[in-house]
C-alpha cells in the first residue's frame, strides 16, 4: 500500500510472519523503482545484513537491496530468505541488469529512512511502514 | 516549549501558510529538532517549511561546536544540494527566437534523469583530488574560469574534506556522475530578469532588466547519499552508548568533538566538494551549448557566475548569541546562507552589498534574487529559505495532472520544456508547490533578505 507523504514515497507491507513482511518489502521496493519486464532467469546473490532491533533490520535489508539499484543498475526479481532471527537476515536474490528497453523506471528511489519507520507484530500477522526518499 | 525541548522553535511564516503548516508534521519536527544536545537558541524553520524526514525541509539548527551534536539528517542525503546562478550578455528576446533549439541542444548535452553518467570518469586518484579541491579542481581541469570560484560559496571547497572518511561505496558511486544534473526537482533554467527590486545591488551582482540568466539546481549525486545513508546508520547503532535519547532515529547524531562526529564532518566535506565540481562542469557545458547555438564566442556570451549557494549543508561558523561570539555548527537543511552586508567571507566586490541569495521558485513560476542582511545574521545564524517547498505530495500532483498536458500548459506561457523521467513533469507542475512570491514575501517582510530581482523561466530542462 502506497503512503502519500510531501516530500517523498512511504509504503505499508503485511506478512503473515516475519519471512514474509521482509520478503514483501524488498519485492515491494523494486516494484516502485520499475515497472518488471517479461520474467527472466536471473543471478543469484547471497545478502547478509545485521540490524539492533526489528525497524533497523527493516532499514538495513531495504539499504542493501537499494544499494543493488543505486550503484550497481541491478533489480532484483526474487528474494528467497533463507534465514531470519533477531535481527538479523540471509537471503539469496535473483538478480538482473536494468535494460532500459524493457524495463520503466517508475520512481526514482533515493534512499531508505528511518522517518516513522516501524515493524509490528499484530494478531492477524506482521506490518511495517517505510518512508523512502524520492 | 514543551517536553524535551531545549530551546523554542521559531518558524516565519505568512498568515496564510500557518493552517497548511499546522496540518503536517513538520511542527513536531522543528520541535524534535530543538531536542538536539547542544542546540544553540532556537530550533528555526523559515517559510517554505515541510515535512522532511527528522528535520524538517525548511530548518535550521545551530549546534555548540565543543559540546554540541552534528546530525547527517540535519544536512539531508543530498549533501551541498544548491543553486549557481549565472548571467549572459544576451536578452529574453535572444533566448525566445531560439527556444526550441536551445531547449533540444541543452537536453542532448547535460546528462540527466535516473542514473545518467557524466562526460568525467574519474580514476581513484582524481576522484580524490575532487573531493578535496572541489570547484577549483574543476576549473583546473579547465571547466571554467577562476572568477566563477569567487563568486562560490566557501569558494566552492570545505577544506576539512578527508577522502578516507567515505566507504568504498560511496568512491565508486561517484566516479560515474560527475557532471550531471540528476532527477526529480534538480534542473536547468534558462530565463530573464523580469523585475529589478534593488537596482544598486543589481548593479553590483550584474543583472539588467530582460536579462537572459542561466539558473543551475543540483547536488553531490549518489556519492552524497551514500555518505549520509552510511553515516546515519552508523549513528543510529551508536546513539544508545553515547546515552542520546532522540524522538526520532532520523535525527540520529554525535558530539561533533567525537570520532563519528569529526568523520561524519569531513566526509560531508568531500561530498560538498563533488556538489561545487559538478556544478561547476554544469556550468561550463552549459557556456559550451550556448556558444554553439548563438554562434557566439565566449565575451559575447559573457555568461558569468553571479553566485553559487548551497541549502544542504552543515557548517563550523561563528555567531553572536546572547551578546557573545560562540562557534557553532550551523545545520541547513532546505535553506540557503545569508550572509549581511561586510561579512568577511563575502568576495570584494559583492561584501558592500551582501550575499547574493538564490531562491528558484516552480518551472511555471518565477525564481527571486535576494541579499542576505544583518537581522539574519542577529536572527537566523545567516540563513534565509532554499526555495518553493513542496504543497502537494507526488502523488497528489500526478493525481491533479491526470488528463492534462502540463507540457502544452506551460508552452501556452511561453516555456519550453524538456525532461526524462515518465512521471517528472507531472511531480513538479508548478501546483505542486508553494507561492514563491509569498515565500520571498515572508523573508524579505522579516528582514532576514532583502529582495534584489525576480526572473522568469522561458526554457526549463528537468531530471
Amino acid at each position: 500500500m502506497l503512503i502519500d507523504h510531501t516530500a517523498d514515497l512511504g509504503i505499508r507491507v503485511f506478512g503473515k510472519d516475519e519471512r514474509q513482511l521482509y520478503n514483501h518489502a524488498g519485492l515491494a521496493l523494486f516494484d516502485l523503482i520499475v515497472h518488471p519486464g517479461p520474467p527472466k532467469k536471473g543471478k543469484i546473490r547471497r545478502i547478509s545484513v545485521q540490524g539492533m532491533d526489528w525497524p533497523d533490520l527493516m532499514a538495513a535489508w531495504l539499504r542493501e537491496l537499494l544499494y543493488l539499484w543505486s550503484g550497481k543498475e541491478i533489480l532484483v526479481q526474487n528474494i528467497d530468505i533463507k534465514v531470519i532471527k533477531p535481527f538479523m537476515i540471509e537471503a539469496n536474490i535473483e538478480c538482473l541488469h536494468f535494460d532500459p528497453i524493457h524495463h520503466e523506471i517508475r520512481h526514482d528511489i533515493k534512499a531508505v529512512t528511518y522517518h516513522g519507520l516501524d515493524v509490528k507484530q499484530e494478531k492477524k500477522g506482521w506490518t511495517s511502514t517505510i518512508i523512502f526518499d524520492v | 516549549m514543551t517536553g524535551a525541548m531545549r530551546v523554542p522553535g521559531i518558524i516565519y511564516a505568512g498568515e496564510s501558510m500557518l493552517e497548511a503548516i499546522k496540518q503536517e508534521e513538520a511542527l513536531k519536527q522543528v520541535a524534535n529538532v530543538a531536542t538536539l544536545p547542544g542546540i544553540v537558541k532556537a530550533s528555526l524553520a523559515m517559510p517554505d517549511m515541510h515535512w522532511g524526514y527528522g528535520f524538517p525541509i525548511g530548518g535550521v539548527a545551530a549546534c555548540d561546536w565543543d559540546t554540541g551534536v552534528i546530525s547527517p539528517g540535519g544536512v539531508g542525503y543530498d549533501i551541498n544540494c544548491g543553486v549557481r546562478l549565472a548571467s549572459t550578455g544576451l536578452t529574453r528576446e535572444d533566448i525566445s527566437k531560439t527556444a526550441v533549439e536551445l531547449a533540444d541542444a541543452l537536453y542532448r548535452h547535460i546528462p540527466c534523469g535516473v542514473g545518467s553518467t557524466g562526460p568525467v570518469k574519474l580514476n581513484a586518484k582524481a576522484e580524490k583530488r575532487v573531493l578535496t579541491h572541489g570547484s577549483s579542481w574543476a576549473v583546473e581541469q579547465g571547466f571554467g574560469e577562476d572568477r566563477d570560484i569567487e563568486h562560490t560559496e566557501d569558494s566552492g571547497c570545505m577544506t576539512n574534506a578527508d577522502p578516507d572518511t567515505l566507504s568504498q561505496r560511496a568512491l565508486e558511486r561517484g566516479r560515474q556522475q560527475l557532471g550531471t544534473l540528476g532527477s526529480g526537482n534538480h534542473f536547468l533554467e534558462v530565463g530573464f530578469v523580469e523585475k529589478i527590486f534593488n537596482p544598486e545591488a543589481a548593479r553590483a551582482f550584474g543583472l539588467f532588466q530582460d536579462q537572459a540568466t542561466v539558473i543551475l539546481h543540483s547536488g553531490s549525486r549518489g556519492l552524497g547519499y551514500q555518505v549520509c545513508d552510511d553515516y546515519l546508520a552508523q549513528m543510529v547503532n551508536e546513539m544508545p552508548k553515547a546515552g542520546f535519547e532522540i524522538p526520532d532515529r532520523q535525527l540520529a547524531c554525535a558530539m561533533i568533538q567525537s570520532e563519528a562526529g569529526k568523520r561524519y564532518f569531513n566526509a560531508m566535506a568531500c561530498a560538498a566538494n563533488y556538489a561545487w565540481a559538478n556544478r561547476q562542469i554544469l556550468l561550463h557545458r552549459t557556456r559550451e551549448v550556448f556558444q554553439q547555438v548563438f554562434h557566439i564566442g565566449p565575451r559575447a556570451l559573457n555568461m558569468n557566475q553571479v553566485y553559487d549557494v548551497c541549502h544542504n549543508i552543515a557548517k563550523k561558523e561563528t555567531h553572536t548569541v546572547d551578546g557573545r561570539s560562540r562557534t557553532v555548527c550551523v545545520h541547513r537543511k532546505g535553506a540557503t546562507r545569508a550572509y549581511g552586508p561586510g561579512h568577511p567571507d563575502l568576495s570584494l566586490d559583492y561584501r558592500h552589498i551582501g550575499q547574493p541569495i538564490l531562491i528558484p521558485g516552480d518551472m511555471g513560476t518565477a525564481s527571486y534574487v535576494m541579499t542576505g542582511t544583518q537581522k539574519a545574521m542577529a536572527e537566523t545564524f545567516g540563513s534565509t529559505c532554499h526555495g518553493a517547498g513542496r504543497t502537494l505530495s507526488r502523488k497528489a500532483a500526478v493525481k491533479a495532472a491526470k488528463g492534462r498536458s502540463i507540457y502544452r500548459e506551460l508552452e501556452d506561457r511561453g516555456i519550453i520544456v524538456r525532461w526524462s523521467g515518465k512521471s517528472t513533469l507531472a511531480e513538479e507542475m508548478p501546483e505542486a508547490y508553494k507561492d514563491i512570491s509569498m515565500v520571498a514575501a515572508v523573508v524579505h517582510n522579516a528582514g532576514i533578505s532583502a529582495k534584489v530581482a525576480r526572473l522568469k523561466p522561458l526554457v526549463v530542462i528537468k531530471g
